[in-house]
């Protein structure tokens, strides 16, 4: 078994080969802020924040932070050459709109009609929506980056979310440390499968329907 | 109209009457009018009605308000950082709406333009829509959002003329703009004022016609 440091690496440098040059992006917080760190160097990738900003730079060396610059989880980040800053309500225009390429958000549950749920657990963890509908909505690529299991070891990906829904049939592809599986018309297919693990522990800690192709790759 | 007048914080707070709806500016804090909700603590208002897209922190932003009892209604988005939200939550003392983030600044924006409301896909198969209603055009089906006026907002800006004029600073620009757009009375807790002419016009974010007052930041 991996460890929560491992998990988080693996997912964020497997989502990294998702995201191509010129892409306009969010990420959203947990698993999303480690993808950066795997992203190619010869690519140049369109950092979008809901605060309002697009082409930001990484976080900022100790001392160095500027008190207006941050990201839309409140952390630190820099201007670089094309940064651009505007109102939120055009950050959700641009969310909206059809403008940003990819988002990659963390998942309570996900099931095998692409529906994500990632807001709230009823009567236990209520922080609010924030910008996740609005991206669910509006990104033309969503990646749920997730662990496979909960903590407890149950199943995350399922026939039917059980919690309520933050977006319904927009997750395009499941990334977690066990497989990289994509949402089609006809259900989840297996694409990879990690190579820590195999084939039959995937489907063991799955509960919806996979779809199993006769050719699977893998990733580590 | 007229050029908007310069008042300390203290008077500023003096213009919010007890169940007012505020429209505050701020996104985790940056951005916020710090020294008018400061203001606003010690003048004590009870049962505001406040529209953010999140409540900050209990002892920095707005959460200020909710962490001292003064907000009973709160129209917001998240309030994962504020423990004073989500324990009134909890315990039924402050009513919380949550919205879409972008909705509710769509919502702000459509008050401040004068439209009746926004179509919005988000929230759809949610059970945000169980929340509104739904209204199909041309067979699609779009969530109605309607409008939220403010009595009063409350906005932070790096600089102002003595037209009102704004400019902001970096990411604190987030909702100030949306939220200059919407009050009847708007207050905008500023770092510096210049003279008329001194921001270059192709600068000015938000045209000093939105702004009632100025405060100097302290």
């Amino acid at each position: 078994m991996l460890d929560k440091n491992e998990i988080q690496h693996l997912v964020a440098r497997r989502i990294a080969k998702e995201i191509k040059d010129g892409d306009v992006v969010n990420l959203g917080v947990g698993i999303p802020t480690f993808v950066p760190i795997y992203l190619p160097k010869n690519i140049h990738v369109i950092t979008h924040s809901e605060n309002g900003i697009l082409g930001f730079g990484p976080a900022p060396k100790k001392g160095e932070e500027h008190p207006d610059l941050t990201n839309a989880g409140g952390g630190f980040i820099t201007e670089v050459k094309g940064t651009s800053y505007f109102d939120s309500a055009l950050s959700f225009s641009i969310i909206r709109g059809g403008h940003l390429d990819l988002t990659v958000l963390g998942a309570l549950q996900v099931d095998q009609e692409g529906n994500i749920a990632n807001w709230m657990i009823p009567g236990k963890f209520v922080p609010g929506i924030g910008g996740a509908m609005d991206l669910c909505a509006g990104a033309k690529k969503i990646i749920a980056a997730m662990t496979h299991t909960d903590k407890d070891g149950g199943p995350k990906i399922l026939k039917k979310c059980t919690l309520p829904l933050t977006g319904p049939h927009c997750v395009d592809l499941i990334v977690t440390e066990m497989a990289v599986i994509e949402v089609t018309p006809k259900g989840l297919v297996i694409r990879e499968v990690a190579s820590w693990t195999n084939i039959e522990d995937v489907k063991k800690h799955t509960e919806a329907d996979l779809i199993i192709p006769s050719k699977i790759g893998s990733f580590c | 109209m007229a050029k908007p007048k310069i008042i300390n914080a203290n008077e500023a707070a003096k213009l919010v009457k007890d169940g007012d709806t505020l429209l505050i500016g701020s996104f985790l804090a940056i951005g916020c009018p710090q020294q008018l909700i400061d203001a606003l603590v010690t003048t004590g208002q009870k049962n505001l009605h406040v529209v953010c897209i999140s409540p900050d922190y209990d002892d920095y932003g707005i959460g200020k308000l909710l962490f001292h009892k003064q907000v009973t209604y709160l129209q917001t988005s998240w309030h994962g950082f504020s423990k004073a939200s989500q324990a009134g939550f909890h315990d039924g003392s402050i009513k919380i709406e949550f919205n879409p983030q972008g909705g509710l600044l769509e919502r702000v924006r459509a008050a401040g333009a004068g439209l009746g409301g926004i179509l919005s896909p988000v929230g759809l198969g949610t059970p945000v829509e169980k929340e509104r209603e739904t209204i199909t055009v041309d067979g699609k089906k779009w969530i109605l959002e309607k409008p939220i006026h403010g009595d009063v907002s409350l906005i932070k800006a790096k600089k102002a003329d003595k037209m009102g004029n704004l400019i902001y600073s970096k990411s604190a620009r987030n909702c100030n703009p949306i939220m200059a757009t919407a009050g009847k009375i708007v207050i905008a807790q500023v770092d510096e004022i210049v003279e008329i002419g001194e921001i270059d016009p192709e600068h000015i974010i938000t045209p000093g016609v939105f702004i009632d007052y100025l405060v100097l930041n302290k």
